[in-house]
């Protein structure tokens, strides 16, 4: 019952984009068309359960100090594997992903999940919060695309929807569309959950990958700012 | 004259038209969280030209001289990101050292910027576009400068966003992420202005 848990956790109760708000720029990138959107997501998705697999069977190994570039390095490696498997078989998507695809490795999702879970649980345990925190990422990029695309271009996955033509809003599709959808969505998410998902009210330091390197020195992101005065 | 003349072009396009954080949607995550007040945003965007400067320098080489003559350049993703944070934190212990005034404006900025989407995007884009040293540094220019635009029009305007009230649902990102949107639609009307001062 516990490992189902774990994999539902980030699918909707934490999902990754829509209630801990990670990941931003590739959500709001990659979510015109519904094809590109499923293709990040599960390139995104894949990243994760190895990186996260991999990390946690680390965990006992990497030395606290120097853990963030070890685990940049692992989920570098997995990205260029990705990258390299894409472009051999898939050569349209890898054109279509483009720069998106490499800046998986600064992906917040992915260093996040391995700094908050992988480097503190089992193997099994740390692949199945990649899938879930992974299709999680997948489904609100995939909610958000649909908005988009159906809206914005009267077409759902490259086929056309008729009726809606005529109706067609192009700004969504544009970039102003996206911060819009997605502001949209999250205060969608707000509204239905009533408070009860622990939406965060703003960036903090939670899941951002630089605040292993803030913490370091003892403070965190937010003091920062007081002490450049 | 043709040089110079790519080179214009080449700043308009990153800092207006192609703009890293409003259109390319490239380091969003410093761009909402750093932006409540305008000395902090441009604290951020001064850091950001600095390492995006630094990093174009340290990669484009290594990328020209160093990989693609030796067919690695699948190795690029690992390389950049690596040098990309090794060097962040080479400066920021040099600037401790031997610039403490500066450490103290620019250095706390640095570690937010070792993982940041729009350095590293910054450094593949130089070597998908074929650019020359040059005209990589130039663009690294540009697109930093375009933060540090995007940042400082976005402080004023969510410094104003604080005193209003919007609904509950709203309140906190997605009421900042709708002026973002408007912020960016402001940028994207500058969509085909570069094409029709210096042409294709």
């Amino acid at each position: 019952m516990k490992k189902i848990k774990v994999f539902t956790n980030g699918l909707i109760k934490e999902n990754p984009v829509l209630v801990l708000v990670l990941g931003t720029c590739p959500t709001l990138a990659m979510s015109v068309s519904v094809i590109n959107a499923i293709a990040m997501g599960l390139a995104a998705t894949a990243v994760l359960i190895c990186s996260n697999a991999v990390i946690s069977l680390l965990r006992k190994v990497i030395p606290d100090t120097v853990r963030i570039p070890c685990y940049i390095v692992v989920i570098a490696g997995f990205v260029t594997l990705v990258q390299m498997l894409m472009e051999a078989y898939l050569p349209d998507l890898y054109d279509m992903l483009g720069v998106y695809l490499a800046l998986i490795v600064v992906n917040c999702i992915i260093l996040g999940r391995a700094e908050m879970f992988a480097n503190k649980h089992n193997v099994f345990e740390s692949a199945l919060d990649g899938l879930g925190m992974g299709f999680g990422f997948t489904l609100a990029l995939l909610l958000m695309a649909t908005v988009r695309e159906v809206l914005g271009n009267a077409s759902f996955a490259g086929m056309s929807i008729g009726f809606l033509q005529d109706y067609k809003i192009p700004i969504l599709t544009a970039p102003p569309g996206g911060f819009l959808v997605f502001g949209c969505m999250i205060a969608l998410v707000a509204y239905l959950t009533r408070g009860k998902a622990p939406i965060k009210k703003s960036f903090d330091c939670e899941g951002c990958p630089s605040a292993a390197f803030c913490r370091k020195e003892g403070k965190a992101c937010g003091t920062a700012e007081t002490e450049a005065k | 004259m043709e040089t110079y003349k790519l080179l214009l072009k080449i700043i308009m396009t990153s800092v207006l038209v192609n703009n890293y954080v409003l259109n390319k949607f490239l380091g969003i995550c410093p761009f909402l969280g750093v932006s409540k007040k305008i000395d902090q945003a441009s604290g951020m965007g001064a850091a950001v030209i600095f390492v995006m400067l630094l990093a174009t320098a340290a990669t484009w080489p290594i990328q020209t001289y160093l990989l693609e003559p030796n067919g690695m350049g699948y190795l690029q993703t690992i390389v950049f990101i690596l040098v990309i944070a090794a060097l962040v934190q080479f400066v920021e212990i040099v600037l401790k050292k031997f610039l403490p005034s500066l450490h103290g404006s620019l250095g706390v900025y640095l570690p937010l910027i070792t993982t940041n989407c729009a350095v590293l995007g910054v450094t593949i884009n130089n070597i998908t576009d074929g650019y020359n040293f040059l005209q990589s540094m130039v663009s690294s220019l540009g697109c930093g400068l375009g933060f540090l635009l995007a940042m400082v029009i976005f402080a004023g305007v969510r410094e104003r966003m604080e005193e209003a009230d919007p609904p509950k649902a709203f309140k906190g990102i997605p009421i900042t992420l709708v002026a973002a949107s408007i912020v960016s639609m402001a940028f994207y009307g500058f969509g085909g202005f570069v094409t029709s001062l210096f042409g294709e």
